[in-house]
């Protein structure tokens, strides 16, 4: 059996006729005592950055451990929207960088990540919203990212079904219409960019937790893992929802408080939408996936908790808004709902860059909007581990603007019902 | 369904509270500087384990109450009795 093999339909046809076994995606490891980079979190931003690290700056001697199995956070829980059209221009510059990253990804990493760029509509049910929509399509624009706001009738020739007339509950004035936008299979970029790091040599340790970090005069020292410890001078912390159990080892305060969010699917039908929806006053968003099931997610749960169940509350509250959207969907029965855990900045925007404590990074703080910018963020991460210095393009999202007063404010783009 | 201990209502649905989180010590505000300021409005205590927080029953009594909670299992222990009690107030 090959350790490495590309992917291809030859190969598939290969396979099948010689009925030879599939090399494994990722290779387990004995734990070495150092590493150049320590990625705390197998998830789409620390396999990314670890990616990134071996292809583009070719640092190979890269650790990424998970105290669990990779993509098991929020990259394998979120409802896999994958957008740009947000609201400040430095958001803007910095999730259209990410999907540009998305649509050449199947080709770089050699793994089928199925981006459907099907579409993506923001309802506004009201002035102040059609105002915000107004506002995204600018910026958006000037930010060369297709972007606009359409009226009823055009959203009714978009989506057929939608009751555009004044007779709703909440009635629909406009939509903020995004074409670039829609949906990703989550897990694949989850396993893609792992089996693409680890074909560069970078390893990955599942069931590695991180139990302490050591420190000297210099900065970060070491990581005491519950498999061994690894000496480095180079960590970065890449665990959303779990990120201030992390940066508490190094003594690093964050302003990041961590909510659940839950999300449901549906059992699957023929497919009848055909772009993403998301309505803001409705605290709704919805999708359908190629196997037909409707996928929803709505808001976070208010307070701080560390569970990633889901809750009967929830899906009263999602029944109530997304019926008021499509009624006829009614009869469907839900198949399963789960939650995962987002880790909330004060501004809605993410933390990135250095900390008072050398060596140590940061790429936290991504709430409810982490997985659309996985790309994007492992590349400037790894730039940032490899040169020293934040990239441009994520200098509005340092740790030091809390304390400052610099926040840069998300909340009219970052999602819904917070 | 979560059931919060509500002081005065006992175990009512999550539903009828408002969360008002980890108790901090607010700063002397005619003395503090921006920066202390801004850490004591923005920097946050995220505790994965059993953890004083402030809840306010919306819904219902409106009395605001500090419960026991562990935040991995949302198991809750008897809450404190006295919305002015010092305990569990801390930095």
């Amino acid at each position: 059996m090959k350790q490495r093999e590309r992917y291809s339909a030859l190969s598939v046809v290969r396979h099948g006729l010689t009925r030879e076994a599939w090399p494994r995606a990722w290779r387990t490891y004995d734990l070495k005592h150092t590493y150049d980079v320590v990625v705390i979190g197998a998830g789409v931003h620390g396999l990314a950055t670890a990616y990134y690290l071996a292809s583009v700056h070719g640092i190979r001697n890269v650790a990424v451990v998970d105290k669990a199995y990779l993509g098991g956070g929020g990259s394998g829980r979120n409802t896999a929207i994958v957008r740009s059209n947000y609201l400040t221009p430095e958001g803007v510059r910095f999730y259209d960088r990410s999907l540009k990253l998305y649509e050449g990804l199947a080709g770089e990493l050699n793994y089928n990540v199925m981006f459907s760029k099907r579409g993506h509509l923001t309802l506004a049910h009201n002035d102040s919203s059609l105002r915000t929509m107004r506002w995204r399509a600018e910026v958006n624009k000037l930010q060369g990212v297709d972007s606009e706001v359409v009226g009823p009738s055009e959203l009714k020739e978009l989506i057929p079904f939608m009751d555009v007339s004044k007779h709703t509950r909440y009635p629909i004035l406009g939509a903020l219409y995004h074409p670039p936008g829609g949906t990703i299979r989550h897990d694949a970029v989850n396993w893609g960019y792992a089996r693409a790091a680890d074909a560069l040599g970078v390893e990955i340790h599942q069931q590695t937790e991180v139990l302490a970090i050591e420190r000297d005069m210099n900065g970060v020292r070491a990581v005491n893992t519950s498999r061994g410890r690894i000496d480095t001078r180079s960590i970065v912390n890449c665990t959303a929802g779990w990120a201030t159990l992390i940066a508490d080892m190094v003594g690093v305060r964050l302003p990041i408080e961590t909510h659940p969010l839950q999300a449901a699917v549906t059992e699957p039908v023929k497919v009848f939408l055909h772009a993403v929806v998301v309505s803001g006053s409705l605290h709704v968003y919805v999708s359908q996936t190629d196997r037909g099931e409707l996928v929803f997610g709505a808001s976070t749960d208010p307070f701080l908790s560390y569970s990633m169940r889901g809750s009967l509350g929830f899906t009263e509250e999602l029944a109530s808004h997304i019926l008021e959207l499509m009624p006829g969907i009614g009869g469907l029965r839900l198949m399963r709902q789960w939650a995962g855990l987002c880790d909330l900045t004060p501004d809605f925007s993410p933390i990135m860059g250095v900390t008072p404590v050398n060596g140590f990074f940061l790429d936290v703080g991504w709430g409810t909007y982490g997985f659309k910018a996985g790309p994007a963020a492992g590349e400037a991460m790894a730039e940032l581990v490899s040169s020293g210095k934040p990239p441009s393009l994520i200098a509005g999202f340092d740790l030091a603007r809390f304390t400052d007063g610099r926040l840069t404010s998300e909340r009219g783009a970052a999602s819904v019902g917070h | 369904m979560l059931l919060v201990p509500c002081s005065l209502c006992g175990p009512r649905n999550v539903d009828e509270f408002r969360y008002y989180g980890v108790p901090k010590a607010r700063p002397a505000v005619e003395s503090a500087q921006p920066g202390e300021w801004r850490s004591y409005l923005y920097m946050k205590r995220n505790p994965a384990e059993w953890t004083y927080e402030w809840w306010y029953h919306t819904l219902g009594c409106r009395t605001f109450f500090l419960a026991e909670r562990e935040t991995l299992t949302n198991e809750f222990r008897r809450p404190v009795s006295s919305a002015t009690s010092e305990e569990g107030t801390e930095t």
